[in-house]
């Protein structure tokens, strides 16, 4: 049995220690809005938070999340977190998704780049990039992930 | 019979009530046509004119969408089509996807066909769902001159609200649904005069944006249904290998592994998750037999194709005396170009959710080719096409994947389905290394080209070879577009070359018979090789010539106004005739393309900074789309951005190599798509048209990468003349 904190509840698992925390969001949990992208930390659409930082939960076992406060795109998008809102507003606004399957994992590194930065810190567009590079869209959104988080940085400021 | 999906966050969605539903509640086989009639909570409809829009007592708009939304913003663009002239409150637009039913839903240019592709989805639709929006409100307009007692000619409809100035009266859609269904179907509706469009050509939200930014998008990898199985699937490592023997016990012995079962694709495991049993098909240990498999390797495919473009082919297009001209030429041109395999990889890898009862078999899945697959199911299972039910979700990506003649992936979970013996639904999900590895790869080709430039630089002759394996032969659509032994996919792009050249013979080698790997359309098609080998080998000519690239273009171009209408329009946005400011770290360079592929013309200027240690940056795109009336805008400049990053993303790094019939790939670390930091600034310009309208998902791609190695040659004087470019420019 492991216990997870997860958006602020806790919830406990029956499932192997050694289940990578992804798995146990989908398929144990029905938190499907983190998604399977590639399985080895390489395309960043699993991103979700554990304390606060952007983590890939395809390759990180629950047992190395136990303790932590999990934060996934359910939550981090739900109106409840300022940083989060401002950046889902920023996505909807300039219509960044188009297949979508990528955008959690976007939107989640996202906001845990724009809360590492400090208040009214407005990100240069090579600094967005480099927050960004681990996060892969196959339908080539990143123009507009560029702008959208340039957006949402203003608002927060 | 309904089917509940038992996933938590839709359950949470669907009680805040907010967005674009595709259906929590999913209803079974038996209930397809009843479900039509259904508005997205699934309440019965107060008014259901036509198969394509619903209007609830709610004043919801339900538009149903017969093409798969995989991010080409179809769902979009046919609610717009609807709403334009319904006259509806884009606010209370909601779409849901269509059923399989060819009668209803087909695609009026793939003829008796249900299916998404050929950037074929606005341009089969624009009259169809703007008659479908036109009729429903006509039925709304008599409804409300019948109960206000006024004549129809005096009422006016306008975002949602159906008003009659002198009376004052005024109704919603929901209010006058119920009446509206009453009215009889209009035999004849006129459509709106272009100038009156107020949603067609204007910016409107996508329908989709909210639920893909809060993670509440149902994808296929995100279905769950009450006792059903995560099946992961050992495929063999060599195309046409088959198993000889397997040893299960290390994959049984894997807590929570329910099943192992053998089909033709390999070796199924399945349990309640993926993690599951994706660790029981990695333990288990299996004895491949290769003695059909296919064994060839890239290398050796190219090597052999080099030879056969030495010799004649059958011939796709004959323009006067190719031969004489090359001889009598004042200068010879030459070039080859390779291409490799290419994987389409989605970032949704492929999945499909069935299960099958006495009443039929039910699929979710994104479906891109309902038709297809409909019968390759029937057929499979006994059942009539009708008994095949199948759900179109969102797909994460596709770029051609699932639209398989073949219905690989569809009918591997078929078969698992069966070997299970229907007893749970069946969730198929493949890792990303299945998905690199398992095939369905846009083919390898050669071009060899010759060219001959009278005493002026003007080109007489243009003689173009093409080798490589056919998409379409051996499916059913080889019938119609396979001619003479020619597939027309192999060569478009090519025997359609615009340029003005007295001598144009284009020939193709077919290669199916020997090279076995599977092959299939990806995002472009043909245009994905045919518009590099034309516009990279027309630069070369214009080089030779000493021409402008433009200019030489644009002599050529006087017949085709399209090409030479986006052509000049990037040039100018691009500052064509002005120098390049210069670079701070590296040589730069421009160049250009012009394309047209499904009907959409597309030119690209590129610009390029090269260091000089050969390594470069794409600063800046600049992109001019000619698709007609251009119905949404902001699609249009998406679908262009991220055409271009889909191209350059080949261009750059893109190979499937085969060493001994193994694919070399496995994951993004070795077929890298693009990241976010080697995206260039993209501007597009869209031409103002009244043409009828016409597919922009895949045209934004050829153009790319023709584009960016002109732009490399400009700057370095080094032609690349191999895809991908990889690290040419540091040899």
């Amino acid at each position: 049995m492991t216990t997870l904190d997860i958006n602020g509840r806790e919830h406990t698992l029956d499932v192997a220690t050694g289940t990578p925390l992804l798995w146990a969001l989908r398929d144990t949990l029905g938190l499907t809005g983190t998604k399977f992208g590639c399985g080895a930390a390489l395309c960043g659409a699993c991103t979700v938070h554990l304390d606060g930082q952007a983590v890939r939960s395809c390759i990180t076992p629950i047992s190395a999340a136990a303790g932590k406060k999990i934060t996934t795109i359910e939550a981090a998008t739900d109106g409840g977190d300022r940083i989060g809102t401002a950046v889902r507003d920023a996505w909807v606004k300039h219509d960044v998704a188009q297949c979508g399957y990528c955008q959690s994992g976007q939107i989640m590194s996202a906001t845990a780049f724009l809360k590492s930065l400090p208040k009214g810190k407005q990100p240069t567009p090579d600094e967005i990039d480099a927050a960004m590079a681990g996060n892969l869209c196959r339908c080539g959104t990143y123009a507009r992930i560029r702008a959208a988080i340039a957006d949402a940085a203003r608002t927060i400021a | 019979m309904t089917t509940r999906i038992e996933n938590v966050s839709r359950r949470d969605f669907l009680k805040a009530g907010a967005g674009l539903t595709l259906g929590l509640v999913l209803p079974g086989a038996d209930a397809a046509l009843a479900a039509a009639a259904k508005d997205s909570q699934g309440m019965e409809a107060a008014f259901a004119p036509n198969a394509f829009v619903r209007i609830g007592a709610d004043n919801r708009v339900t538009v149903i969408a017969k093409h798969l939304e995989m991010g080409q913003g179809t769902y979009t663009g046919l609610a717009t089509l609807v709403a334009e002239e319904l006259d509806a409150n884009w606010a209370q637009v909601v779409v849901e996807g269509a059923p399989a039913d060819a009668k209803r839903y087909n695609n009026l240019l793939w003829g008796p066909s249900q299916g998404t592709g050929g950037s074929t989805a606005i341009a089969n639709s624009f009259e169809q769902l703007r008659h479908a929006g036109a009729s429903a409100r006509a039925m709304l307009v008599q409804a409300a001159a019948a109960r206000w007692k006024v004549p129809a000619g005096e009422i006016r409809v306008k975002a949602g609200v159906v008003s009659h100035a002198k009376s004052g009266r005024k109704a919603s859609f929901g209010e006058l649904a119920e009446a509206a269904a009453k009215q009889a179907v209009p035999q004849d509706v006129r459509l709106k005069d272009p100038k009156d469009f107020t949603l067609i050509g204007r910016h409107v939200p996508r329908k989709d944006s909210v639920e893909k930014t809060t993670g509440r998008a149902l994808f296929t990898q995100d279905v769950k249904l009450p006792g059903m199985l995560v099946a992961v699937v050992a495929h063999p490592p060599r195309f046409g290998a088959t198993v000889r023997t397997v040893d299960e016990r290390a994959a049984r012995a894997v807590p929570g592994v329910l099943r192992v079962v053998r089909i033709p694709q390999g070796v199924a495991v399945l349990a309640r998750d993926y993690w599951t049993a994706k660790k029981g098909r990695d333990a288990l240990q299996i004895d491949w037999d290769d003695s059909a498999a296919y064994r060839g390797s890239s290398a050796q495919i190219l090597a052999d194709y080099r030879k056969l473009a030495a010799t004649p082919g059958l011939v796709a297009r004959r323009d006067g005396d190719t031969d004489k001209a090359l001889a009598e030429g004042a200068q010879a041109l030459e070039a080859e170009y390779a291409f490799p395999y290419l994987a389409h990889a989605p970032m949704e890898p492929l999945n499909c959710v069935m299960r099958i009862d006495a009443q039929g078999c039910e699929v979710w899945n994104g479906e891109q080719f309902q038709t297809g697959d409909q019968y390759t199911l029937a057929a499979f299972f006994g059942l009539k096409p009708e008994q095949v039910k199948l759900n179109m979700l969102f797909a994460g990506g596709s770029f051609g994947r699932r639209a398989n003649p073949a219905a690989d992936y569809v009918l591997e979970t078929a078969h698992i389905v069966k070997a299970i013996r229907g007893e749970a639904p069946v969730k198929l999900v493949w890792s990303r290394e299945d998905d690199m590895r398992a095939g369905y790869y846009r083919p390898l080709y050669l071009h060899r080209l010759r060219a001959a430039l009278d005493a002026q630089g003007k080109p007489l002759a243009w003689a173009q070879r093409v080798v490589g394996q056919s998409i379409l032969a051996g499916t059913p659509f080889e019938a119609g577009m396979v001619k003479d032994g020619i597939d027309a996919t192999s060569v478009e792009g090519a025997a359609n070359l615009p340029y003005a050249i007295p001598n144009l013979q284009v020939e193709l080698h077919t290669t199916s018979k020997d090279v076995k790997v599977p092959v299939l359309w990806w995002r472009s098609v043909g245009s994905t090789h045919t518009a590099f080998a034309a516009e990279v080998f027309l630069d070369e000519l214009a080089t030779a010539a000493g021409a402008d690239p433009v200019a030489y273009r644009l002599d050529l171009l006087g017949a085709h106004p399209r090409h030479a209408g986006v052509l000049k329009l990037a040039a100018d946005k691009a500052g064509w005739s002005r120098p390049l400011a210069p670079g701070k770290t590296g040589r730069r360079g421009r160049g250009v393309a012009v394309h047209e592929s499904f009907n959409t013309f597309v030119a690209q200027v590129v610009e390029v900074t090269v260091a000089p240690d050969g390594g470069f940056t794409v600063d800046r795109v600049v992109c001019a789309v000619d698709c007609g009336i251009a119905v949404n805008p902001d699609v249009i400049r998406a679908q262009m951005e991220g055409g271009i990053g889909f191209g350059l993303a080949a261009a750059l790094s893109g190979a499937i190599t085969l060493k001994d019939g193994v694919v070399e790939q496995s994951n993004f670390h070795d077929y890298p798509i693009l990241r976010i930091d080697q995206m260039p600034r993209v501007e597009v310009h869209i031409v103002r048209s009244a043409a009828k309208p016409t597919g922009v998902g895949e045209p934004g791609v050829p153009p790319l990468a023709p584009a960016l190695v002109n732009a490399l040659f400009a700057a370095t004087g080094k032609r690349i003349r191999t895809l991908p470019i990889g690290e040419q420019l540091k040899a």
